[in-house]
């Protein structure tokens, strides 16, 4: 039994080194750098170029406001929408002012509430992520960081109105998540799309901030691998070089698909959208399924075989 | 034979005299105290609950553990033990992800949800129980189906869901399809409240990170054990970032109460009664019953498809059409 499991141990070691990682860890190291670079387009920057108009609304109605998001109303070409979206900063005063767009949990509040604005006045909500994570402080957590990400997932998820999430940098850990509970989720050609940033995790897993790199090899964040799992629908593509090199054109080329999907949402009842928007989170997942020679086995002492005899068909691994 | 040994020896003595050794403390492990010390046998560790008679203190219970412990004694089904982690990224750290759920898995235990149907003080429900022994309890892509399947089994069958969590968030070895697994729960719990079914949250020690910031957070009633920690940055990451000093109290159980983000403190030894009266208050006659003002509704709709079967000439699309008007209504009246 050890002898198989051991020579098991090792196949699958082979098997790692021989098919891992399909992009370069310098590639998609360059990746995480270009989803942060300092001139990259942030939602303001976006918002000023795709709408002829715009109005931010402050403040949650029950504690604050959080300039690390920004949310408000604007002006279309083919009507009106809510567009909210983390903002960093650019230079170090407005970086810390937007507390380089990590959220507290008034501003998820704030979102909820521009959210329920939507919803009234049937406007189609953007969402713009761009986060290293939510704010990680004593303050947010005594006023519920945690129960203001789970109901802003859930007012996104309840929405009657259409909406598209867009990764637009880096959407790490549950405070890009809640803001990307969509009908479409779109996501730039440089941005990524994580669990956690490179740093995090490499404090977690090698417990050593400095194996950033190694972290953002495995986590694999980029948008191609993404599309691949189902994560992102649609991957925009930026102007050679990246975003910050032409703030117009990637503003412009983001607006087409926009403008495109939010004519596809449009078709769909109410109803119907939301039901997929369920499903497609529902979908998500891989898991084995192995086949139980006797499923009470498994089971503690006291349990009875499943109803029906209940052992699933066996299906192959992955 | 030389001198040698004597001298030691009598080195090791005279060190041993020294006065400024530290006092003689048990070994830790599982069974002694973190808080008191005290040390129990494993059974009598078990036979209470896991909690420490002398201070309180709450160990960490094992899944199935927990499900016998809520069960009393009574029969529980597990349901769907042969979903397994899968390794979608071919993730390695430190070492493969795969060889990480194979030892996890040796431990005794499949996967960090354990789902069973069971009856709580005689009410049934189904129960989701965490466990943290498994990878630190975290939520993969099997916890977010398996507690998936829990939601469409307690709809299936009109049981409310008891859900007891126990995790440092989402797996990070299953990267991005993880953090979605935050989604599926929330898409999962949505199916209950449509149903309108009652969810019960019982946060035991630790709570923290994605799965707080999911379904933990959605409960209609939230519990949570004495202690827990319930965050979603834990406090070393805060201290780190902040640089603040954070008092020993941060984010305990009894902290979270006071900040208004949980409904009670409840000790281990009261949980099932305590479950089993929320249940027991909100128990409709037929498990989901519909709410009064439709079943008055539906009592008029069928008194109105009395009377129209009776009158022989009347139209048969006015019937059918108070029949579909009935089914809408959520079938006939019970």
């Amino acid at each position: 039994m050890s002898t198989a499991r051991r020579s098991g141990r090792f196949v699958r070691r082979l098997a790692h080194r021989l098919t891992g990682a399909p992009e370069a860890e310098s590639a998609i190291w360059e990746t995480v750098q270009l989803a942060r670079h300092q001139d990259r387009p942030y939602p303001l920057d976006y918002v000023e170029r795709l709408f002829s108009d715009w109005e931010e609304l402050h403040g949650d109605r029950l504690y604050g406001d959080d300039p690390a998001l920004v949310a408000g109303i604007a002006r279309g070409a083919d009507g009106p929408v809510a567009v909210i979206g983390q903002q960093k900063g650019r230079d170090t005063t407005e970086r810390t002012y937007r507390n380089f767009g990590m959220p507290n949990p008034e501003g998820y509040r704030k979102a909820m509430r521009v959210m329920a604005l939507a919803d009234k006045l049937d406007l189609p909500v953007v969402t713009l992520i761009d986060t290293p994570g939510a704010f990680p402080g004593a303050g947010g957590e005594e006023r519920g960081q945690g129960g203001a990400i789970g109901r802003s997932m859930q007012t996104m998820l309840r929405l009657r109105v259409p909406s598209v999430a867009v990764v637009i940098g880096e959407g790490s850990s549950g405070g890009a998540l809640a803001l990307g509970v969509a009908d479409r989720v779109m996501m730039l050609e440089n941005a990524t799309y994580s669990v956690i940033s490179p740093e995090g995790g490499a404090a977690i897993l090698w417990r050593d901030a400095a194996k950033a790199q190694s972290a953002a090899a495995a986590f694999q964040p980029t948008a191609a691998n993404c599309y691949r799992w189902g994560i992102a629908d649609v991957v925009v593509p930026e102007p050679p070089g990246g975003a910050h090199t032409d703030h117009d054109e990637a503003a412009r080329l983001l607006g087409t698909y926009l403008t495109r999907a939010f004519r596809e949402l449009r078709a769909l009842s109410p109803a119907e959208r939301r039901r997929q928007r369920g499903e497609r989170y529902r979908r998500i997942g891989a898991y084995r399924e192995v086949p139980m020679a006797s499923p009470t086995e498994m089971v503690a002492g006291r349990a009875e075989p499943p109803p029906n005899g209940g052992v699933p068909a066996p299906r192959p691994p992955g | 034979m030389s001198r040698r040994p004597i001298t030691v020896s009598v080195d090791r003595l005279r060190r041993r005299r020294a006065p400024e050794r530290p006092p003689r403390r048990l070994p830790a492990d599982d069974r002694s105290c973190p808080r008191c010390q005290s040390h129990f046998r494993a059974e009598e560790l078990r036979r209470n609950l896991r909690v420490c008679g002398a201070c309180r203190h709450h160990f960490p219970v094992p899944a199935r553990e927990r499900l016998d412990q809520l069960a009393e004694g009574g029969a529980w089904q597990e349901l769907w033990p042969e979903l397994r982690a899968a390794d979608p990224l071919q993730f390695v750290d430190l070492q493969p992800y795969p060889d990480r759920v194979e030892r996890a898995e040796a431990s005794g235990s499949n996967e960090a949800l354990v789902v069973g149907e069971l009856a709580i003080r005689g009410q049934a429900c189904v129960a989701a129980v965490m466990d943290f022994a498994f990878l630190g309890g975290s939520m993969g892509a099997v916890v977010g189906e398996k507690l998936a399947r829990a939601c469409d089994r307690c709809v299936e069958r009109g049981l409310p869901l008891v859900t007891v969590t126990a995790s440092g968030g989402a797996r990070m070895q299953e990267g991005v399809i993880a953090l979605m697994q935050m989604a599926k729960t929330v898409v999962a719990f949505e199916a209950l409240h449509e149903a309108e079914l009652p969810v019960i949250v019982v946060l035991a020690h630790p709570t923290t990170g994605g799965v707080w910031a999911s379904f933990a957070s959605l409960g209609d009633v939230t519990y949570a054990e004495p202690g827990a920690l319930i965050a979603f940055s834990g406090p070393r990451v805060i201290e780190q970032t902040t640089r603040e000093k954070l008092p020993d109290d941060f984010g305990r159980a009894e902290t979270q109460l006071a900040n208004g983000q949980i409904d009670a403190v409840v000790d281990r030894r009261d949980l099932a009664a305590r479950i089993g009266r929320v249940l027991a208050i909100l128990e409709r006659p037929t498990g989901l019953g519909p709410p009064p003002a439709v079943t008055w509704a539906q009592a008029g709709a069928e008194r109105a498809v009395g009377v129209a079967k009776g009158l022989p000439d009347l139209s048969r699309r006015l019937v059918a059409r108070v029949l579909k008007s009935e089914d809408e209504a959520g079938g006939p009246p019970r």
